[in-house]
């Protein structure tokens, strides 16, 4: 079973969260935390654990054969992305615009443009008793998150059944990064907080999960600052809360040393329970 | 005319409300432009009348024109993104997943798929509270190319700001160091950082001013929060120093910030006192910087 949590609007309490409900989790049964915000994976800030394995990640791009091309410009032609074009008697590819569509390389009629591998950023994973904690980092200079964030999920795919629980810490937002992280989860926690920022945002993330069909439930970060606008969004379109993460200033203090808050907060525990209840009756549904 | 880019690496550090700020405290000064696309928040505090609305396009997808397609299945087999697959007899893109390569359209021996124009967001030239000019926009959901609307709505602001002579352009950058950051750093004169004293806060103002070396652009850094971890804020200070970036100001916790927010208002508006002034000055030194 996959679960993200995601938040639309950033800085909500999305790493927070995962890291406290996986670490809380992991108290009674296996689980796999992965980070997927992998622009700024902060999980790993969170987590003490032993490193057991790394692997370097690479996207494959087009490299130009001169030898063999005829310059005949096919590649540019078929490149919607720009990033292969034909400058004088040259061929130039610009790597951080490339998809890896294989379009150039497959209807060169030369063959000139083999796909080679280049490296876009790291994952590395780590356990503590039942935690697995899986993080990848996008190299910086790299713009596009979502190839990285696909290898990921397979990874994480393979190496772990439907029976074990994952939860995915996923980029902040409402475009690709985002939705390549949660398309194929069983159910999304939305982050938010209850202010004005934080509803507008909430609605944008709700939009999303709807449109991918998704089952979810709001947590509220930060409960008792701002106005009770998100309580009533909530309530007016049957979206389930729950659980409401107290506003206390000791939070942002153990969030900022880089602790985890639920061991030292049985306030803040007592609300982990009530997910950790959400979930596991989604869990049971889904193992019937 | 110069351009001004506020970013931050990790959201929720204030970004937008610092932002919000300097746009009314610029007043006729400035041309404004949101460009975090995917969660554009600054009209919440910029109340902004549109005067102007366009659809953007941008990026295409794949569309199978099922009375031609004859389920060979070659576009399957060229898609590397797991984009169409056979449902109910007949093959179909999953418009989520399309790039938007075109290669499945060039091979198809039927020539069924066409490759069709997608609307992503619209964007929008509106009037401030303050009666300067914001230009924003909204990405529709799962929508590619933000990078793109980043881009456009820069360059109308610039435009803007040029032909009514403004001196400044202020931008509202997007998290991350991805796509949306890169557009938004492109032709920029001075960037803003806003962080927070926080592992994950400093963790990310490294990573994305990484990024901001890369584009040579010179920078100054907010504290937000700056009391919450002393220690960290001390660390911060002395990065900044280690990379010649200017240290601009230590703001600290307050929840007056949110409040404003709930009023609609940015911290000048509602605040009196030290957080007014605080942010006054700040403005006051980004100009002398820049």
């Amino acid at each position: 079973m996959k679960v993200a949590i995601a938040s639309g609007k950033g800085g909500t309490g999305k790493t927070t969260l995962s890291t406290n409900l996986a670490a809380f989790l992991a108290e009674t049964q296996q689980i796999v935390l992965a980070d997927l915000d992998v622009e700024e994976p902060n999980s790993g800030l969170f987590i003490k654990a032993d490193l057991q394995s790394e692997e370097v990640r690479y996207k494959m791009i087009p490299e130009w054969e001169e030898e063999s091309c005829t310059l005949c410009g096919k590649c540019q032609e078929v490149c919607n992305f720009h990033a292969v074009i034909r400058l004088g008697d040259q061929i130039l590819v610009f790597p951080e615009l490339c998809h890896s569509c294989y379009a150039c390389s497959e209807l060169c009629p030369c063959s000139s443009l083999p796909m080679t591998k280049i490296r876009m950023g790291m994952t590395h994973q780590y356990k503590k008793e039942n935690l697995t904690f899986i993080e990848s980092r996008l190299d910086i200079g790299q713009e596009q998150a979502v190839p990285l964030i696909s290898q990921t999920k397979t990874s994480i795919d393979e190496g772990f059944g439907s029976d074990v629980i994952k939860i995915c810490d996923s980029p902040p937002g409402t475009s690709c990064p985002v939705i390549e992280a949660t398309k194929d989860v069983d159910f999304v926690i939305l982050v938010t907080e209850p202010t004005p920022f934080g509803l507008h945002d909430l609605k944008l993330a709700v939009e999303t999960v709807k449109e991918l069909g998704k089952d979810f439930g709001v947590v509220i970060n930060r409960y008792g600052i701002g106005n009770d606008d998100v309580i009533k969004y909530c309530n007016e379109n049957n979206i389930p809360i729950m659980a409401k993460i107290p506003n206390d200033r000791k939070i942002a203090e153990l969030y900022s040393k880089g602790k985890l808050i639920y061991t030292e907060l049985p306030e803040v525990k007592q609300e982990l329970q009530k997910i950790k209840e959400h979930i596991l009756n989604i869990y049971n549904e889904l193992n019937k | 005319m110069k351009e001004i880019v506020v970013i931050s690496g990790k959201g929720g550090t204030g970004k937008t409300s610092f932002t919000a700020s300097l746009a009314v405290l610029a007043g006729n000064e400035a041309i404004v432009a949101d460009c975090d696309v995917d969660e554009a928040d600054m009209h919440l505090l910029m109340q902004p009348v549109v005067q102007k609305t366009e659809n953007f396009y941008s990026g295409v997808i794949a569309e199978i024109d099922q009375f031609i397609c004859s389920n060979g299945g070659t576009c399957v087999e060229v898609c590397r993104f797991d984009a169409i697959h056979e449902i109910d007899e007949q093959h179909t893109v999953t418009k989520l997943d399309c790039e938007g390569c075109g290669y499945c359209a060039r091979v198809c021996p039927n020539h069924a798929i066409k490759m069709v124009e997608q609307n992503v967001g619209d964007w929008y030239i509106s009037k401030t509270k303050v009666n300067n000019i914001l230009v924003h926009a909204k990405l529709g959901i799962g929508a590619e190319n933000s990078g793109k609307l980043v881009a456009k709505v820069k360059n109308e602001a610039k435009i803007l700001a040029e032909e009514s002579h403004k001196d400044f352009v202020i931008v509202d950058g997007s998290p991350g160091i991805g796509c949306p950051v890169v557009s938004s750093l492109s032709g920029a004169n001075f960037v803003v950082l806003v962080t927070e004293p926080s592992v994950s806060g400093f963790h990310d103002l490294k990573r994305v001013y990484e990024l901001v070396k890369k584009f040579k652009i010179k920078a100054g850094c907010i504290i937000n929060k700056s009391d919450i971890n002393q220690e960290v804020t001390e660390e911060i200070i002395q990065f900044l120093k280690s990379e010649s970036i200017d240290h601009i100001a230590n703001i600290p916790y307050d929840e007056n910030f949110t409040k404003a927010m709930t009023y609609g208002q940015t911290i000048v508006e509602y605040d009196k006192g030290e957080l007014k002034d605080l942010v006054v000055n700040s403005w006051q030194k980004i100009k002398e910087l820049v």
